[in-house]
């Protein structure tokens, strides 16, 4: 059989045989794909009217309108991509399906590549409609942004990745007992990346910590095409650098959870 | 029983000293063991004697401490992936995705198999193993023996060489376990598969087994066809001879393995 393969033995028929899984498991349950968009809505909504309400009240958010509504529909962008990444992991986990992936000729690389496939699809029905429905309600178009959506996007999705395969390693290695950190791990950089307001705002001794997040950047740069107007390309270009670095710590740290998990029988234990 | 193709080698599977320690347990200690291609073996042993370690060693899905696993001539883990190609698997432990439908499910394995003709395929195995009624249906909908006819059609979808199963008719009612085991039958006959077993159903090792490979703590106790098992411990039935090597005790009177403790210095 002719089949589109790469070095290595990589086949895209295999990549395409998991997403087609998930496209099938979304199509064939509709809550799962309101569910996509009920959460981003619901936030957006929440943002979007404190931010009509300080903006009545102070003239700095009066004239950088969106500063909220922009910080959250890139925080989902984050969150989403993370999620999108990690639940469809869980779902073979739920479903116990694991045991007949990993004994399958489905390659590890295969997987990751399927996973990010699917987020990717699950972040553009999640946001797809909330981005547009901020428009005639908060008058926020983050389509507006143009090309530094693109490469906030670009950032924000690559560091979605790097954690959830963090996540999805650990849960490799340590079975269910690790899905809590799939739901609550991105909560914990909520804080720390300063998603709603400028670095300066954190204890000096938290600053540096923030800094060395990747995603800080991105929430940085937002603010200051929102505020000054400017977009700052230095921001930007730190942040695909410490993105390449968290990535390809993640990928050695996903292979090396993924070879304990080989060595301690886990993989077995989780098939059953 | 049909013969390996001119090229193949002569064992399908070969295990040489494979050792698994799960910390201070030995799941596996020191076990060889050969399959003759085109052969069905069965593994036995109570729960806990290794065999389900064995198996995630022979499908690359633990690594061994110990020892070495050629299948089809060529080395488990180290040629993982083109290997499982040419293998599959069922188990009653492992599901397939509930919330897809039979046909569904397939196609996505099959992809993985990357299967040629598909949809062909599809349509040959719902009619070998009966799946036309609930073809459509969504597999956590399916009774356990529907269930098990979907997972044994996952199992066959690659037409592999090499087929390990894991009680493949545990839970099963008679009607639908006879039934399974001469759908495996037929395949075995018509593509000459090596096929490994692991049950504790002696009646279908006993039925569908060239040889059989007995575990005890991680070691082999003992090994043979069903007759010469049978002829050798002096009884009727294979669970006769299961019990016996559970307990350590024979017919004869003589423990055939006698625990270290049991052992004169």
């Amino acid at each position: 059989m002719s089949t589109p393969r790469g070095p290595g033995g990589f086949s895209l028929t295999r990549v395409g045989a998991m997403v087609l899984r998930y496209w099938y498991l979304l199509s064939n349950s509709w809550p799962r794909a309101v569910e996509l968009v009920y959460w981003p809505t619901v936030q957006m909504l929440t943002w979007g009217f404190v931010q009509l309400y300080v903006a009545q009240n102070s003239s700095f958010f009066a004239n950088a309108a969106g500063l909220f509504v922009g910080g959250l529909l890139l925080w989902d962008v984050l969150l989403r991509s993370q999620q999108g990444f990690a639940f469809a992991f869980l779902e073979e986990l739920w479903s116990r399906n694991l045991g007949n992936l990993l004994m399958s000729p489905l390659r590890p690389s295969e997987f990751i590549v399927s996973l990010m496939v699917i987020s990717m699809i699950r972040l553009a029905i999640g946001m797809l409609p909330v981005t547009l429905l901020a428009i005639p309600l908060f008058g926020f178009n983050v389509w507006g942004l143009g090309l530094p959506l693109a490469v906030f996007f670009a950032n924000l999705v690559i560091a979605g990745w790097a954690i959830g395969l963090v996540i999805i390693g650990i849960l490799l290695r340590q079975g269910m007992g690790a899905e809590a950190l799939a739901w609550s791990l991105m909560f914990l950089l909520m804080p720390i990346t300063c998603v709603y307001y400028p670095v300066t705002t954190l204890p000096a001794i938290m600053q540096p910590i923030a800094w060395a997040l990747p995603t800080t950047y991105v929430f940085e740069g937002m603010r200051a095409i929102i505020v000054a107007h400017t977009f700052r390309f230095d921001l930007m270009a730190t942040a695909f650098a410490m993105n390449a670095v968290w990535f390809a710590v993640a990928i050695f740290a996903f292979y090396r959870l993924l070879a304990a998990a080989r060595r301690s029988g886990s993989l077995l234990q989780q098939g059953e | 029983m049909p013969a390996a193709s001119g090229s193949a080698p002569r064992h399908a599977i070969e295990v040489r000293d494979l050792v698994k320690h799960f910390g201070p347990v030995a799941a596996v200690d020191g076990i060889s063991f050969e399959v003759a291609a085109g052969a069905v073996t069965g593994l036995l042993g109570g729960n806990g004697a290794g065999k389900t370690t064995t198996i995630g060693m022979l499908m690359g899905l633990i690594v061994p401490d110990g020892g070495a696993i050629r299948i089809l001539g060529r080395d488990m883990p180290g040629e993982r992936a083109s290997l499982l190609e040419r293998m599959n698997f069922e188990s009653p432990y492992v599901d397939m995705p509930h919330r897809l439908t039979v046909r569904q499910n397939l196609t996505v394995f099959g992809r993985l198999y990357r299967v040629a003709e598909l949809k062909a395929r599809i349509a040959e195995l719902v009619g070998d193993f009966d799946l036309g009624g609930f073809v459509d249906r969504k597999a956590g909908q399916l009774s356990a023996g529907q269930k098990t006819r979907v997972a044994l059609a996952k199992a066959l979808l690659n037409r592999p060489e090499v087929l390990l199963l894991d009680e493949p008719t545990a839970s099963l009612d008679p009607d639908t376990a006879d039934w399974v085991r001469g759908r495996l039958e037929t395949y075995r006959a018509a593509t000459g598969a090596t096929i490994l077993l692991a049950s504790h159903n002696m009646p279908e090792v006993e039925r569908l087994c060239d040889d059989v490979v007995i575990l005890r703590r991680g070691r082999i106790e003992d090994r043979g066809s069903p007759a010469d098992l049978l002829r050798r411990y002096g009884r009727g039935t294979l669970e006769e001879v299961f019990l016996d090597v559970a307990r350590g005790t024979r017919a004869d009177g003589v423990d055939p393995n006698p625990s270290p403790s049991e052992v004169s210095p």
